[in-house]
């Protein structure tokens, strides 16, 4: 789509009118005002499960039930789960997707600019549904944030809002999606090839397919639970013909591409940081694509590794063994070219660098622990247990959030025009691994010791790594409370401001306007050669 | 900064105090979790020792890997930097090294699968079993029925035994908290036990990891599983799905005795029962079931109903002044045997259990119900 303006001066006068007040924000079509509509709603939501979480981590401190009764306790874990992945995670990387996308393939804006802003603003009336749950008899969904059947049925009415919140959350990702295909697909600047185009993109782009795949799935899964319970349907009741298992099945369908939906975005930034702060190109761009396809390709035939004590069969043992490990594979191939984009690269150390580096290494090792899972009759002692817990939030924490945190900073001062404080930076930086490996690290013996999740109360052997984990959350709770006022208020506020292109070793269009970026950017697109 | 540094020294102050002065000066839990533990727990089964073998094997490949790799990036983090003057190369791509770096793991990644597969096929031959059980996961406790080999035709329910007090009022705990209960399961050393799961309401998973043993128990289908302990000893496990509020306190224990205790075991339990303790005919003083009535009461409705009979003010009524308690007792019978909303039907409940603990409520806590003694023979004509 590209347009020749004849009369710039015209193009600047019909933008002379911009709402501004809370009209800008309402009624937003701007990709840069959307993006930062989706993040700071999923830093609000990231807030929120953070203190569900800190609730959780201070009834596990000791053994004995302190402070909750044991059904709020699993209102807690639910909700924790709910709203860090559909709330904080997934928002913040579309929040990512409408700043970034457009400027890194030289497009004006989103291709449906209006159905954007309709994509956000199904949002907040989603969250507050979800979390209103709690407040209504019965409180919140406690079934996990899986939900499975038929104990999401014996749930009260704040399970049918979560049901609502999902559908509405679900509508919002494949418009969502939607969008960035069509925006990534049509709009990219002339010269700019496909396997010109920056991994960001590339990853987001492979990301939307799944997302429109996937949600659906979800949807139908809920919809039947909705109907279980309310409608006389027996899809998952076996008293009536139907099969509790079968709505695993179709959960995980969605729920293992769901999983990496929330990381390759985060390979994406990863992708972008490491070859600024190395001032050397990402190491096999080519393959870097091929491998995240596979990933996604692959992430469709492997969902029953969440189901391996459900009682399948011993081939589906094996193949979904089998297809589980070989998703190792590509995965190795990513962080293999990352070390040798850094490899004999020029690096420096900030902020954004540090957060990429420090991904690597503990992404990685929750890859490690689930190529572990993977092998099945490990899984059988480990399934349920908080070697699981520990797996997954190495991933979406060190991982997911990591990258989120490198993309801030690195991006932050294309979008607010200022440089943040570079020492509170870092010290958000260490402050937050620290405190994370203590939090997590120990849930890794006590899986092993045989610890199940979900547990309100726990035997008396296991306290001692439970006290740690529950200290090192706070930990990480403060450092993220001090990641707001200390970093990220101040740094939209005023500071060193910020020029067009504050890491020297950085490439990519986003690089070639003012920072902060002007409202309308690429109106004329430029030529990629 | 310096007011960053001096938080963080607080915390780890507070952090050390807190952690060493513990007041748990519990020990290691007999065929359950160490203090402290960092491994799987000790196999007392051929599979279990699979397992643990697997997952050494695992760690070591793991391990090995990533030191390295992250030896190679922590060194290029060291050496590769501009404020070493060091300057970027500018290669970009190597197609050889990309199909090394993609051979290389997937061999490592078949040779993984080897021996994981052998496990898999052996873990899921339950045939020729010796003994067969049923494990039904019930909202919250297990059964057991005893369907196959030496002890068939016993049957009993295996609850929590930890008091309550422990839990909700901070009493000392016992190296067995949470991981105890009435009535464990008991097998006999050196024969295969096939374990058939299912469930009564929603899904539970019953796993022992000393057994290396598995499986989710699924209301309205059966799964099987299977073991083999080559040890005497008590093992202990714990319900692995997520099943509603009680999760966490419906735990397993497994008794594994010699061929010779478990056969004098088998008989004592028939004896028991078919000496008439169950006898829905036999008539019991008010003594007696009060007595039984305290055990079941402590079994199956202090969860809800609390020990103080007070309930939970608006989720389970309070049993103390309750007008069901005190009044007829058909009404009572009735709610016991067809549950009401939350509470459940205890139909699965024996008529002397039943009868037991209705009298036990009518005569505690402040009730003193007129009518209030229950045989089990009212409750067995009750059921028709």
């Amino acid at each position: 789509m590209s347009t020749t303006i004849d009369h710039p001066h015209d193009a600047h006068d019909a933008h002379d009118h911009h709402p501004h007040g809370w009209q800008r924000w309402l009624f937003a079509t701007n990709h840069k005002d959307i993006g930062t509509l989706y993040l700071w709603f999923s830093f609000a939501m990231l807030l929120t499960g953070g203190v569900l979480a800190l609730g959780i981590r201070a009834e596990l401190f000791q053994p004995g039930l302190q402070l909750f009764k044991p059904e709020f306790f699993n209102q807690l874990t639910t909700m924790h789960g709910l709203i860090m992945v559909f709330g904080a995670i997934m928002p913040a990387f579309v929040g990512f997707a409408n700043w970034m996308i457009p400027l890194q393939i030289g497009a004006a804006d989103m291709a449906f600019a209006r159905m954007n802003n309709f994509s956000f603003w199904l949002l907040p009336p989603a969250a507050i549904l979800l979390v209103g749950s709690f407040l209504v008899p019965g409180g919140a969904t406690a079934a996990g944030w899986t939900l499975y059947a038929p104990l999401s049925t014996q749930m009260g009415i704040g399970m049918d809002m979560g049901i609502f919140a999902m559908h509405i959350m679900g509508a919002s990702s494949i418009m969502g999606s939607i969008n960035i295909v069509t925006t990534i697909l049509n709009m990219r600047a002339p010269g700019m090839t496909l396997m010109k185009m920056p991994m960001f993109c590339w990853t987001w782009l492979i990301t939307a397919y799944l997302l429109i795949a996937v949600m659906p799935v979800l949807a139908g899964a809920i919809t039947m639970t909705l109907t279980d319970r309310h409608f006389g349907t027996s899809f998952f009741n076996a008293a009536g013909g139907g099969d509790p298992v079968m709505y695993q099945h179709i959960f995980w369908f969605f729920g293992h591409p769901e999983v990496y939906i929330m990381i390759l975005p985060a390979f994406g930034i990863v992708s972008q940081i490491i070859p600024a702060f190395a001032r050397k190109p990402l190491f096999g761009y080519a393959s870097m694509v091929y491998a995240t396809s596979s990933i996604a390709i692959l992430s469709f035939i492997v969902w029953a590794h969440h189901m391996f004590s459900t009682g399948m069969p011993v081939t589906s043992q094996l193949f979904f063994m089998y297809a589980t490990m070989l998703i190792a594979v590509p995965t190795g191939v990513k962080v293999f070219n990352w070390i040798a984009t850094m490899w004999r690269g020029s690096m420096t150390f900030e902020t954004p660098m540090l957060f990429a580096v420090g991904f690597l290494f503990v992404f990685t090792m929750g890859g490690f622990t689930g190529l572990i899972l993977a092998i099945t009759p490990v899984d059988i002692q480990m399934q349920d247990t908080y070697y699981v817990v520990a797996h997954f939030h190495y991933v979406l924490v060190a991982g997911s959030l990591f990258s989120l945190f490198a993309g801030f900073y690195y991006w932050g001062p294309k979008w607010t025009g200022f440089m943040y404080n570079e020492s509170r930076g870092k010290f958000h930086f260490w402050a937050s691994l620290i405190t994370f490996n203590v939090t997590f690290f120990p849930m890794h013996f006590l899986g092993l010791a045989g610890m199940p999740r979900r547990y309100a109360d726990y035997a008396a052997q296991f306290t001692d790594f439970n006290m740690i984990a529950s200290i090192g959350a706070f930990g990480f709770g403060l450092s993220q409370v001090y990641f707001l006022f200390a970093v990220v208020l101040p740094a939209i506020r005023g500071g060193e401001k910020a020029a067009d292109k504050p890491w020297d070793g950085a490439e990519g269009l986003e690089w070639t306007i003012p920072s902060p970026a002007p409202f309308h950017t690429f109106e004329v697109p430029p030529t990629v050669k | 900064m310096k007011h960053a540094k001096r938080l963080l020294m607080m915390i780890a102050a507070i952090s050390g105090q807190l952690v060493t002065t513990s007041s748990f000066a519990v020990n290691d839990m007999e065929g359950g979790p160490a203090v402290r533990q960092l491994n799987f727990q000790p196999p007392v089964t051929a599979i279990a020792s699979d397992i643990y073998q697997l997952h050494t094997l695992m760690m070591v490949i793991c391990v090995v890997i990533f030191l390295a790799v992250f030896g190679v990036m922590f060194y290029s983090i060291l050496k590769h930097r501009k404020s070493l003057g060091h300057k970027a190369a500018s290669f970009h791509e190597s197609t050889t090294v990309e199909i090394a770096w993609t051979v290389v793991p997937f061999i490592i990644v078949i040779l993984m699968a080897l021996p994981a597969t052998k496990t898999v096929v052996a873990m899921k031959d339950t045939s020729n079993a010796d003994i067969t059980i049923k494990a039904t996961g019930m909202q919250w406790k297990w059964g057991y029925d005893y369907i196959k080999g030496e002890g068939e035709g016993i049957a009993y329910y295996s609850a929590l035994a930890t008091p309550r007090d422990q839990i909700h009022e901070g009493a000392t705990k016992g190296d067995n908290y949470l991981i105890e209960v009435d009535n464990p399961l008991v097998v006999p050393v050196n024969k295969k036990i096939r374990i058939v799961t299912t469930a009564n309401d929603v899904i539970h998973a019953w796993g022992v990891p000393a057994l290396g043993v598995k499986q989710d128990a699924i209301p309205g289908f059966v799964r099987d599983t299977w073991f083999k302990a080559e040890k005497v000893g008590t093992y202990r496990g714990n319900c692995y799905e997520l099943c509603g509020k009680e999760h966490a306190f419906m735990p397993i224990v497994v008794n594994v005795l010699s061929e010779a205790d478990y056969a004098k075991w088998v008989a004592d339990k028939k004896k028991g029962s078919s000496a008439g303790a169950e006898d829905a005919n036999k008539a019991l003083t008010l003594a007696e079931l009060n007595a039984k009535g305290a055990a079941v009461y402590a079994s199956n409705c202090v969860a809800c109903h609390q020990d103080s009979g007070k309930g939970v003010p608006g989720a389970f009524p309070a049993l103390d002044g309750s007008k069901v308690v005190n009044g007829p007792k058909g009404d009572q019978i009735a709610m016991l045997l067809n549950g009401k909303n939350a509470m459940p039907a205890w139909k699965t409940l024996s008529d002397t259990e039943i009868a037991a603990v209705i009298t036990y409520t009518r005569n505690h806590w402040s009730n003193k119900a007129g009518q209030n003694m229950v045989q089990a023979a009212e409750v067995l004509a009750a059921r028709k």
